[in-house]
C-alpha cells in the first residue's frame, strides 16, 4: 500500500526494506508525528485548546477544505491541477441561492447543487482530456468564468432564506460533538482511500501521472481517466458547497475565495507529488488535520491572520523543498 | 514553566507579536475588524485601547482575518468563543452569513455588538452606526455656513444620481438648511463618483454661477476633485470646498486653503464607542432594547432604534489644526 512516494523513480533498489522500517520512514508517519507535536503544543500554549466542543468547532477550519483535497489528490496524482474549485464553489453556492428564491426545498437543492458541481467539473474535464488543453490554463480560465457567472447574477447581493432543514448539514450535529460534516468528512476519506489504494482506477490515475504515454500504451483510456476525476472534483466541490451555504446561510460571490490555494496547500502537504505520479490518501487526511490545529492553535493565540498566511507559505515551501533536497544529498552520497 | 513554554510556542508558531499577559479576572473584549493593516480599523483599535485603559480591567483583542471575508471572520469568531471573551465588537464583512457564528457567541453568553458595518438584526444585540443621515445632512451645510457669516450661493456636486446615502444626506441638508441665514442653495450635480467628472461638474458650476461662495460635495471622490478644480481656476479663498472627505486625501487642499473644513466619522471615538458599549452590556449596566441608551464614556449615551442600532456622534471635524494627526491614519 505504501507508495514509492519518495524514492527515486529511475533507481531500483537491490532489498526492499522491511514494513516496519518503510512506515517509519514514510511521509505519512513524519506528518502523525508533526499532528501530534502541534496538538502538544497548542495544549500548553492555550487552556482553551483541550475543550471538546472547541475542538469540534476548530474542525469547520478544514473539513470542507479537506473533502475537495481528496479529489483534489486524484487530479494532482494524475498529472493535472484544477484551480478552479473555489469558483465553483461560489457557482454551486449562487445556484443553490437562486433556487431557494423560487422556493426550493433541501432535496432538489442538494441535487442542483450536485448536477452544478458535476456540470463545471466536465467542463473542465472536456477542455483538459477531450480537446487537450493543459489543465492549469484551463482552471486558471474557469476561476474567473465560474465565479465571474456568480458576480453577474448576484452583484453586491446575497441570497439567504435557505430552509431550516438546509442549516442541517453546516450546523448539524449527529451525536454530542460530533457534527454532520465530520462524519462527512471521515465517509469521504474512506471512500476516497478505496478508489486510490484498493480499485483498477486508482492504480491506471498512478500510472498516469508516472507516463501517461505509456498508460495509453499500456490499454488505459487516459482521457477518459482524466474526465472522470474533475467531473469527480466537481462534485465534491458542489458537496463542500452544500456544507460551507448551509454553515453560513447565506451565499455572496465572494464565498469561498482563495481555498483553490489553501486546498492544494493541504495536498502537498499530504505527500502528494506535485509532479504526478505519487501520493496517498492517508497523507492528505493528517494534513488537512494537521492544517485545522495549526490554524486553530495560532487562533486561540490571536496571531494575526497575516501571520498565519506567512507560516503556511513557509510549511508549503519547505515540503515541497525537503524531499527534493534529502534526495539530492542522498545521491550524492551513494 | 508554562509561561515559557506558550512564549516558545508564540515565537516558534507565530513570530513576533504581542502577547499580554492574561488576568483571570480581566474582561476580555475582542474588537474584530474586516481585515488587519487598514488604517482606518488600526485607528479604531487606539480607540478602543483608551476606552480600556479609562475603564481598567479591560483587555482589547484587536483581531481579523487577512482578507476581507466573511469565511475568515467566522475563523476568528470561533477562535474567540472557544477562549470564552466577554465581548465580541465586530465591523462586519457579511451582514447575514456571519450571523449563525455570531448567534451560536451570544448562546454562550458572550456579548456581540456591530459597529460600522453591521450584522443582520438577529445576529447581534446592538449595531452602532458612525453617525446618522440626519447629522450628516446638517453639518454638510453648516461647515458652509460657518464660514459664510453673510450667506451667499452654493452647490452641491454628489456621487451618481441614484446613490442612495448621497441622496438621503441631500435630503436631509434641504431640510435644514432654512436654519442658516442667507445659505441658497442653487444647484444640485452629479460626478458619478468619478475623478474627471467630477472635476469638469466643478469647473462646470464655477463658470454658470458667477456669485457661487461654496461647493459642497458629500463625496470622498468629489470633494478631493472639487478642490482640485478650486486651485486650477485659482479661486482659492473666492469659493470654498466642504463636505464628506478623508484626511489623507484631503490634507494637501487644507494646506492649500481651498478647502477650509471637511467631515467624516472619526474612526478612534468609533473604537473607544463600540469598547464603552461592550463593556456596559456585558457588565449588565446597560441593556440594548428598543429606545434604551447606552453610555460611551466621554462621547455621552448612544440611543437605540426600533430596529436596535444607533449614531454615535455628529461627524468629526477635520481642518487645518487636526488634519495633521489624521491624514497618516486613513
Amino acid at each position: 500500500m505504501t507508495s514509492p512516494s519518495h524514492t527515486d523513480a529511475t533507481e531500483i533498489p537491490d532489498r526492499l526494506r522491511g514494513p516496519l522500517a518503510r512506515m517509519l520512514a514514510s511521509w505519512e508517519f513524519l506528518l502523525l508525528i508533526v499532528a501530534i507535536l502541534i496538538f502538544f503544543f497548542n495544549t500548553q500554549a492555550s487552556p482553551y485548546f483541550l475543550d471538546a466542543w472547541n475542538l469540534s468547532d476548530a474542525t469547520f477550519n478544514f473539513t470542507e477544505k479537506a473533502m475537495i483535497a481528496f479529489a483534489m489528490a486524484l487530479v494532482i496524482i494524475s498529472g493535472e491541477i484544477d484551480l478552479s474549485v473555489a469558483s465553483i464553489i461560489a457557482l454551486v453556492s449562487t445556484s443553490m441561492g437562486f433556487a431557494v428564491q423560487f422556493g426550493v426545498d433541501t432535496p432538489l437543492l442538494i441535487v442542483i447543487a450536485i448536477a452544478v458541481g458535476a456540470a463545471c467539473g466536465a467542463f473542465n474535464g472536456f477542455l483538459v482530456a477531450m480537446m487537450g488543453l493543459p489543465s492549469i490554463v484551463v482552471t486558471i480560465g474557469t476561476l474567473s468564468l465560474f465565479r465571474g457567472i456568480a458576480y453577474i447574477v448576484l452583484g453586491d447581493q446575497a441570497y439567504s432564506g435557505y430552509p431550516a432543514s438546509f442549516a442541517f448539514f453546516g450546523q448539524g450535529y449527529v451525536w454530542w460533538v460530533i457534527t454532520f460534516e465530520m462524519v462527512l468528512f471521515m465517509a469521504i476519506a474512506i471512500l476516497f482511500y478505496t478508489l486510490l489504494h484498493r480499485t483498477s482506477f486508482g492504480r491506471s490515475v498512478k500510472a498516469i501521472g508516472n507516463n501517461p504515454t505509456a498508460a495509453l500504451f499500456a490499454g488505459i483510456r487516459v482521457s477518459r481517466v482524466k474526465f472522470i476525476l474533475f467531473v469527480l472534483t466537481g462534485i465534491m466541490s458542489a458537496i463542500a458547497a452544500i456544507c460551507l451555504t448551509s454553515r453560513l446561510g447565506s451565499t455572496r460571490p465572494s464565498i469561498a475565495v482563495g481555498w483553490e490555494l489553501e486546498i492544494v496547500t493541504m495536498v502537498v502537504l499530504g505527500g502528494v507529488n506535485i509532479l504526478g505520479g505519487a501520493g496517498t490518501i492517508l497523507g492528505v487526511f493528517i494534513a488537512a488535520i494537521v492544517m485545522g490545529l495549526v490554524t486553530f492553535g495560532l487562533g486561540l493565540l490571536n496571531v494575526p491572520g497575516i501571520v498565519m498566511s506567512i507560516f503556511t507559505g513557509l510549511l508549503l515551501i519547505t515540503v515541497i523543498a525537503l524531499p527534493i533536497v534529502i534526495r539530492r544529498t542522498h545521491r550524492r552520497a551513494s | 514553566m508554562k509561561k515559557t513554554t506558550t512564549l516558545l510556542t508564540a515565537a516558534v508558531l507565530g513570530g513576533a507579536m504581542a502577547l499580554s499577559p492574561v488576568h483571570a479576572d480581566d474582561m476580555r473584549i475582542a474588537l474584530v475588524v474586516k481585515a488587519l493593516g487598514i488604517g482606518f480599523f488600526e485607528a479604531a483599535a487606539k480607540g478602543a485601547e483608551e476606552a480600556a485603559a479609562e475603564l481598567g480591567g479591560v483587555e482589547i483583542i484587536y483581531t481579523g482575518p487577512t482578507d476581507t471575508t466573511a469565511e475568515g471572520q467566522i475563523e476568528v469568531i470561533n477562535s474567540l468563543i472557544a477562549q470564552k471573551v466577554d465581548a465580541i465588537a465586530i465591523s462586519a464583512n457579511d451582514q447575514d452569513a456571519l450571523v449563525p457564528a455570531l448567534k451560536k457567541a451570544m448562546s454562550r453568553g458572550i456579548t456581540v455588538i456591530s459597529w460600522d458595518s453591521g450584522v443582520a438584526q438577529e445576529g447581534r444585540q446592538m449595531h452602532l452606526n458612525p453617525s446618522s443621515n440626519s447629522l450628516i445632512g446638517n453639518m454638510i451645510v453648516k461647515m458652509a455656513a460657518d464660514q459664510l457669516p453673510d450667506g451667499g450661493d452654493v452647490a452641491v456636486l454628489s456621487a451618481s444620481a441614484t446613490a442612495t446615502n448621497q441622496n438621503i444626506w441631500i435630503e436631509e441638508m434641504n431640510k435644514v438648511v432654512g436654519n442658516y441665514k442667507g445659505i441658497n442653495v442653487v444647484a444640485t450635480v452629479y460626478g458619478d463618483d468619478l475623478s474627471d467628472k467630477s472635476y469638469r461638474e466643478a469647473q462646470g458650476l464655477m463658470s454658470s454661477h458667477p456669485d457661487l461662495k461654496a461647493i459642497i460635495a458629500p463625496s470622498t471622490v468629489a470633494i478631493v476633485a472639487a478642490s482640485q478644480a478650486v486651485s486650477d481656476a485659482g479661486k482659492t479663498g473666492e469659493i470654498l470646498v466642504t463636505g464628506l472627505g478623508l484626511p489623507s486625501e484631503m490634507a494637501g487642499h487644507v494646506e492649500s486653503g481651498a478647502s477650509k473644513s471637511f467631515a467624516i466619522w472619526n474612526p478612534i471615538d468609533l473604537g473607544y464607542a463600540a469598547t464603552m458599549i461592550s463593556y456596559n452590556l456585558a457588565k449588565g449596566e446597560a441593556t440594548a432594547s428598543a429606545g434604551g441608551e447606552i453610555g460611551m464614556g466621554r462621547l455621552g449615551s448612544v440611543t437605540l432604534s426600533d430596529t436596535l442600532d444607533g449614531a454615535m456622534s455628529d461627524p468629526f471635524v477635520y481642518d487645518a489644526s487636526n488634519i495633521n494627526d489624521f491624514k497618516d491614519i486613513f
